[in-house]
């Protein structure tokens, strides 16, 4: 094996990295040792917190619930924010200056604010201007925080998308007579869309990750809150969190791992143009809230293969 | 019309944006450090060591922050005692925990970004540097690194700006920076539209200089191959 780092290695390599590799399982030991001890001390390892959770009831009362919730939440937000993001995308690239001036500065104030902050916002205009009952409304304003934030950074992937296309499909498409509008809607658009599903999918984790802004600082009855309810009612504070986090962990990595195989599957595909934006691109892997700033922008992370 | 501001005392509307500051530098710097190690773990020759840095990585990134932060309140400080030197500060308390949960999460971002600027350098300089009897020391401080952090400085902006923003996660747990004092004075003053415009102001103004300043930077020092 040879990476930058470090050359296949002769005898004196191995025995420094056997030597390495038993400091630390021995360093690695300690810290799992001392965690279970400290856990030990705290009453936590005892079976009577966690044995709710081998019970259906603890599941179908707090946890599916909680965990549908996430992602009904999560489900609204995307589909509602990617014909947005599509539309502000497209908006970016228009002919005309205050289009793309206008569409611009949306995207970029949206992308600057943090998604807690939409959502708070969100959830005071409802309670003034609307008269949405007050069990809907914390629903409503996770998914209108997370459609603003959302939407500017599919925006961004779109706008991606298209600029990743090879010019001649746009020459192509002008020379036989499309219109502008044509061009895109039926060309660019649909290869587009092909081009940065990955990115899609991906960004998917980001809004399951958020909607639990929503269950502690709005009431909205996510996985995370229902787990406060579960946890007041078991007396079992640090068992829930471990198995909260391990619902969320299996959930992303699904997702995660079902984009990766879609960037494959579309990096070998005949029909393509070999253009596909990476799952890691946006934010999907990267963060709560995402990424911002949007200086760098998404146009250096496009990849593209050789014929 | 920006008098309900000055009613404001604890906090004031500049001291939860110093809160949001200090927040964003301490975790960033800690976060950096505890990056850098997870990346240095992540390729380096020793099998085990690589095992945990994936592990950590790939468990934290998907759990979301703001089920970290909460948990280092509720599991950490009232389960587990731990105090974080100030068992009789809940403010200070809360600010420390709150900064030791960005640490854990942001770090997992830091590293891969760190480990892609590696990526970036070809395997043929390092060969060349050994060719020529650099030692693994120098292969690493004169070749690989300079041209990795030149490289990794647009995705650690990101990383720094997703940061000031996800501070305001800190609210969960009481710590009073901005997003604590703008749930508290929305609910209370009429002028919703003014206070979510100034509190976004805020940020933009917090988030664009750095994204720009660093974007520049990341364009100029960047390795043209």
């Amino acid at each position: 094996m040879s990476s930058v780092l470090y050359d296949a290695p002769g005898p004196r390599a191995k025995r420094r990295n056997a030597i390495l590799t038993v400091v630390f399982f021995v360093l690695l030991a300690l810290l799992l040792w001392w965690v279970w001890r400290t856990m030990d001390d705290k009453n936590q390892l005892e079976w009577k917190l966690w044995e709710p959770f081998t019970t259906s009831e603890i599941w179908t009362t707090y946890l599916l619930p909680g965990l549908a919730d996430t992602l009904k939440a999560a489900g609204l937000a995307m589909v509602i924010a990617l014909p947005l993001g599509a539309l502000f995308g497209i908006a970016r690239l228009s002919d005309h200056r205050w289009v793309r001036g206008v569409a611009g500065t949306v995207v970029e104030f949206f992308r600057a604010i943090p998604v807690l902050l939409l959502m708070l916002f969100a959830n005071e205009v409802y309670v003034r201007s609307t008269d949405i009952s007050s069990e809907d409304r914390p629903l409503y304003a996770v998914v209108t925080g997370l459609v603003l934030y959302n939407a500017s950074v599919l925006a961004e992937v779109v706008r991606a998308g298209i600029l990743a296309l090879p010019k001649g499909q746009t020459e192509a498409a002008q020379a036989i007579g499309l219109r502008k509008g044509q061009t895109m809607g039926t060309i660019l658009l649909p290869q587009a869309v092909t081009v940065m599903l990955p990115a899609i999918v991906s960004q998917l984790v980001v809004i399951v990750k958020d909607t639990a802004l929503g269950g502690v600082m709005l009431g909205f009855t996510e996985l995370l809150n229902s787990r406060q309810t579960l946890a007041a009612f078991y007396a079992n504070v640090v068992p829930s969190f471990i198995v909260v986090a391990i619902i969320y962990i299996v959930l992303n990595f699904i997702i995660t791992t079902f984009a990766s195989w879609l960037e494959g599957r579309l990096r070998r595909g005949k029909k393509s143009t070999g253009a596909v934006i990476p799952a890691a691109a946006v934010g999907g892997t990267t963060a709560t809230g995402g990424e911002g700033g949007g200086v760098p922008g998404l146009g250096t992370y496009i990849q593209k293969q050789g014929p | 019309m920006f008098d309900f501001l000055s009613n404001y005392n604890d906090p004031s509307f500049l001291g939860a944006f110093w809160m949001t500051v200090k927040l964003t530098v301490l975790s960033a710097i800690g976060s950096l450090i505890w990056g850098t190690l997870l990346a240095a773990m992540r390729v380096s020759p020793v099998p085990l060591m690589r095992g945990f840095g994936t592990a950590y990585v790939n468990l934290v990134r998907n759990i979301p922050l703001t089920v970290i932060i909460v948990f280092t309140s509720l599991g950490l400080a009232d389960i587990f005692g731990m105090t974080m030197g100030a068992p009789d500060d809940f403010k200070l308390q809360g600010f420390r925990l709150a900064i030791l949960g960005f640490v854990a999460y942001t770090a997992a971002f830091v590293c891969e970004a760190l480990r892609s600027g590696i990526n970036t350098v070809p395997v043929g300089q390092a060969e060349a540097a050994r060719a020529i009897g650099l030692s693994f020391t120098q292969v690493l401080s004169l070749i690989v690194l300079p041209q990795a952090f030149r490289a990794v400085i647009g995705p650690l902006a990101n990383v720094l700006i997703a940061l000031t923003k996800n501070t305001t996660v800190a609210a969960a747990i009481g710590v009073a920076e901005a997003a604590y004092l703008m749930k508290g004075m929305i609910e209370k003053e009429a002028q919703t539209l003014l206070i979510g415009a100034i509190f976004a102001f805020g940020f933009v103004v917090l988030t664009l200089p750095t994204g720009l300043i660093l974007g520049w930077l990341s364009k100029r020092l960047a390795v043209k191959r």
